[in-house]
């Protein structure tokens, strides 16, 4: 039993893991869904040649959407956000340049970047989805990462339940040794440990499960404030019931593996 | 029922346990084996139900022949041999009753044949009565007619015994005898190895006598 807990407690690592990684997976492509691209015009320019460049805008197939942001509208935006207008009041004068917010069909996204900084009048194009694609950097490393530590643990895994059915196996030697001399079959002395190599693993699957379950819905509980003061709505999604299922599944599996390994070693030394 | 043919067994260290060994047991028949220790008996009752395997020459148990038998086969090959131990390899966890249920779950049995099939062997033991107490709280002869008992229960054809009166007073010793001998009877070929000449002379049963590896 006590086997089992630990099986838990190191399945609950990966699968609590790939729970937060999942999630922040989920954010970086719901972000670069439709990127946006902010083209800001020099503060120089004039209102008209700002809005001479929306017909080129219009006519770059690679934009779905074009809006223009005139530099007071941008003002008010910013004056919205609880604190900064005090801060843009004591500016005196309007600091922020005119700008379009365009949004991506399809296309390079660099090469978009690029083209638009070469339009007349454009001080700095800035695409939203950069740091979009620096989270999934991130996550790929994370996946990475997370790959390598299930791989050790599922190991880990095997050897506990190899080691689980080798101290079983000892304890009912006697047994083994009488059933063999009198008529039992290999497969039917072999049964019982693959049934619990089997009922260990996923019991620690589900002891995982929950462990992870458990401690992302207190994790929630902190991290829907945090996200709140971020205006935003995101949580830190549970473990889907699929995903927990095939984390018990595997942990069976394992743990099969584990008393397979185990029985055809040590039940081999019993007569 | 049980033949061997020209039967040696070499073990790893160069130890030859027996040399050259022939002889046939009928079906039916009651036979002891006897010889010194150390004659090779108890190697020889290992080579029928394949506890061991000759290293040359064929042992012909029921029509089959074990030297070649498959790992697979064996089984089989057991659960139609009764075996007693010297000592009596019983299990001292679980009841009497329960060691002698323990060849019927590996057979299929429905419940009720294996439970009327466990009584009736204990009760052919003289043990009737005594199934739920534990073989330790058993005398020697007891627990030695337990394990006749789970040797039996499965009704097999040949019932093989290593010195089954080895650790016994005389009494009891007699009292395990018999129960072999009425097996015997019932048709059940029964083979003993004993180096108690004195209580084998009272059946009448054929004698095997090893000496040197060879049968005398």
């Amino acid at each position: 039993m006590l086997s089992a807990v630990v099986i838990g407690v190191a399945l609950a690592l990966p699968a609590g893991g790939y729970a937060l990684l999942e999630s922040l997976r989920g954010l970086a492509t719901r972000a670069s869904l439709d990127p946006q691209v902010s083209i800001f015009l020099k503060s120089d320019l004039k209102r008209a040649e700002a809005q001479a460049l929306e017909r080129p805008l219009r006519a770059d197939r690679r934009l779905s959407k074009v809006r223009f942001v005139p530099r007071e509208e941008a003002l008010k935006e910013l004056n919205a956000v609880q604190g900064l207008a005090d801060v843009t009041a004591a500016l005196g004068q309007n600091p922020l340049p005119d700008a379009y917010v365009v949004t991506v069909r399809s296309g390079e996204i660099d090469l978009l970047v690029a083209d638009l900084g070469k339009l007349p009048g454009v001080a700095h194009v800035q695409a939203d989805t950069a740091w979009a694609r620096r989270l999934a950097a991130v996550t790929a490393i994370g996946r990475l990462a997370l790959w390598l530590l299930t791989f050790l643990l599922g190991l880990g895994l095997v050897a506990v339940t190899f080691n689980t059915i080798r101290l079983q196996i000892l304890t009912q030697r006697e047994e083994i040794e009488v059933s063999k001399l009198i008529g039992a079959t290999d497969s039917f002395i072999r049964r019982p440990f693959y049934y619990l190599g089997l009922l260990q693993g996923m019991a620690g699957g589900v002891l995982a499960s929950a462990i992870v379950w458990l401690a992302l819905a207190l994790l929630n509980r902190e991290v829907r404030i945090l996200a709140e003061s971020f205006g935003s709505a995101f949580r830190i999604s549970s473990l889907p019931l699929e995903d927990a299922v095939a984390v018990v599944v595997l942990a069976g599996l394992l743990g099969w593996l584990g008393a397979h390994l185990s029985v055809s070693k040590h039940l081999r030394e019993i007569g | 029922m049980v033949s061997f043919s020209a039967v040696a067994k070499r073990y790893p260290g160069g130890q030859e346990a027996l040399k050259d060994v022939s002889f046939a047991l009928e079906s039916g028949e009651l036979a002891f084996l006897t010889g010194r220790s150390g004659a090779g008996k108890s190697t020889l009752l290992k080579l029928i139900p394949a506890i061991e395997r000759p290293t040359s020459g064929s042992v012909i148990v029921n029509g089959q022949n074990v030297a070649s038998l498959k790992r697979a086969a064996i089984p089989y090959l057991r659960r139609n041999i009764g075996l007693v131990f010297q000592d009596q390899k019983l299990l001292y966890d679980r009841s009497v009753y329960e060691n002698v249920m323990l060849p019927l779950a590996f057979s299929a049995h429905a419940p009720r044949e294996a439970a009327r099939r466990a009584r009736a062997a204990l009760d052919k033991v003289g043990l009737a009565g005594r199934e739920n107490a534990n073989p330790i709280q058993l005398s020697g002869g007891e627990q030695q007619r337990v394990a006749i008992a789970r040797a039996v229960v499965n009704r097999p054809a040949l019932l093989i015994a290593d010195e089954p009166t080895a650790n016994l007073d005389a009494e009891s010793a007699a009292r395990v005898l018999d129960i072999f001998v009425a097996f015997r009877q019932v048709g059940v070929t029964v083979l003993i190895a004993t180096h108690d000449l004195a209580l084998v002379e009272r059946y009448a049963g054929r004698i095997l006598k090893l000496d040197a590896g060879r049968v005398v």
